[in-house]
């Protein structure tokens, strides 16, 4: 017999029983449908205790690591706290500790969190300010003793937020965020695995924590990046990714301009995922990740899976502006 | 067949769930890929599209499953106005088959799948 704690109640699983039926039994609504393990709309992650992997079957490698399972197909071992994915959760305060331009729209911001928190670099954030106004941002950093966290917030002309990061925003103010979101992340364990990262403007910020992550488990399969932007004013952190392949021979950087009229060699021409699609053709066995534009996202994501990536394999995080 | 296999499902046969979980990827790219058919795919979500081939899957392999001919119907009227007939269900069997073929699927077995999915013809095209 095991106990399930929901939503600060406490559940104890009949002899045999999933999770979602214990819930169910107790009239605790939550979302389900053909209970078989198919349609996933019964996911739901624990925070504790791991799930067992026979209820994580089918599910993504990067959600099973952040104990993600389909609660009608599990029959606990252990007592086990259950959320709903992306349940709303504590705010935690963090001090802003660097704000800089990466470039004339795009700007920096390091945040201190008070607590330690636990995170994979490419996952989401929301932060929030004082009034309530909040936004989603990526993660450009790893882990690190220091609870430290990286954005690259793009400036909106009208973006209430960014806006405000701009002009108001200054180094000791405070910020709430919540708990990280998502999976697109770097997983260990597969450090031969080519990887393929397409990026448009600021959707550079997952990738590039991404990519921190890989070399910091000495990742030794080939790792692609492609980074497009409409002109040069787009692209950031050139001369730093230039400098990251000269340091790894396994890390290729290819920043690519769809609409400029400079047509120096520095640069692909093109749109990115065209180029890099091109590029890397044949995708069996790669692990591909994809942040920014939706349409590009989606374009990405079915050339991709035509051309031999696994959908399982296939990591994208589409931004909305 | 030996005694052994005679007592087993269709579905544990083909492999259960891990059989459905090799094809469904192989399937679903064919189809996406497949001139006659593909116009039919292009604005749904991959992934939600990709449970669909799935569900769909473990039904024509004969495992457990809550198929219901009317939302088969409903799920395909939208189809059928833009034109989806009887060539197309043909076209997504023939990608059926040679999924099955390249994952070295025994020809009966395949054949019992395919009378099953078969089953579905007229609520797809809601005759």
């Amino acid at each position: 017999m095991t106990r399930i704690k929901f939503d600060d109640q406490t559940f104890t699983s009949q002899n045999d029983e999933t999770v979602l039926d214990t819930l169910l039994h107790n009239n605790v609504q939550v979302p389900y449908g053909c209970k078989q393990g198919v349609c996933f709309s019964c996911l739901m992650r624990s925070l504790d205790n791991a799930p067992p992997a026979s209820s994580q079957v089918g599910l993504k490698d990067t959600q099973q690591k952040q104990n993600y399972f389909l609660s009608c197909l599990c029959k606990p071992e252990n007592d086990m706290t259950v959320v709903l994915p992306n349940a709303e959760s504590v705010w935690l305060d963090a001090e802003v500790i660097e704000k800089r331009n990466l470039s004339a729209n795009v700007i920096f911001l390091k945040l201190k969190s008070k607590d330690p928190l636990a995170f994979f670099a490419g996952q989401f954030v929301n932060l929030r300010r004082d009034d309530g106004v909040t936004r989603s941002y990526s993660i450009a950093n790893i882990h690190n003793p220091n609870h430290e966290l990286e954005f690259h917030i793009r400036i909106l002309p009208d973006g209430q937020f960014s806006r405000w990061v701009a002009d108001e925003l200054q180094i000791g103010m405070l910020l709430t965020f919540s708990h990280a979101q998502g999976s697109c992340h770097y997983i260990e364990g597969k450090e031969e695995q080519p990887l393929l990262l397409i990026g448009t403007g600021t959707g550079l910020a997952p990738l590039y924590g991404i990519i921190r992550d890989a070399l910091s488990y000495k990742h030794h399969g080939e790792i692609h990046l492609y980074h497009g932007s409409r002109d040069e004013s787009g692209l950031y952190f050139v001369e730093k990714l230039r400098e990251l392949a000269k340091k790894y021979s396994n890390f290729h950087y290819t920043p690519c301009l769809s609409s400029s009229t400079d047509l120096s060699t520095d640069y692909a021409h093109g749109r990115v995922h065209e180029i890099a699609l091109k590029e890397c053709a044949k995708l069996d066995g790669w692990r591909v990740y994809l942040c920014g534009q939706p349409e590009m996202v989606k374009h990405a994501k079915k050339m991709a899976y035509l051309q031999g990536a696994a959908l399982n394999s296939i990591y994208a995080d589409p931004f909305t502006y | 067949m030996s005694d052994n296999t005679t007592n087993l499902t269709l579905f544990e046969q083909l492999g259960g769930e891990a059989a459905v979980n090799a094809a469904v990827d192989i399937f679903y790219r064919k189809v996406l890929s497949d001139y006659r058919i593909n116009r039919f795919f292009d604005n749904v979500d991959m992934e939600q599209q990709a449970a669909k081939q799935k569900a769909f899957l473990t039904m024509a392999f004969g495992g457990p499953n809550n198929y219901s001919g009317q939302d088969m119907r409903n799920g395909h009227a939208k189809l059928v106005k833009m034109g989806l007939d009887d060539s197309h269900f043909d076209a997504v069997m023939e990608n059926l088959v040679a999924t099955l073929a390249e994952l070295n699927v025994p020809q009966e077995l395949i054949a019992q799948v395919d009378a099953l999915a078969q089953t579905t013809r007229n609520d797809v095209l809601g005759k």
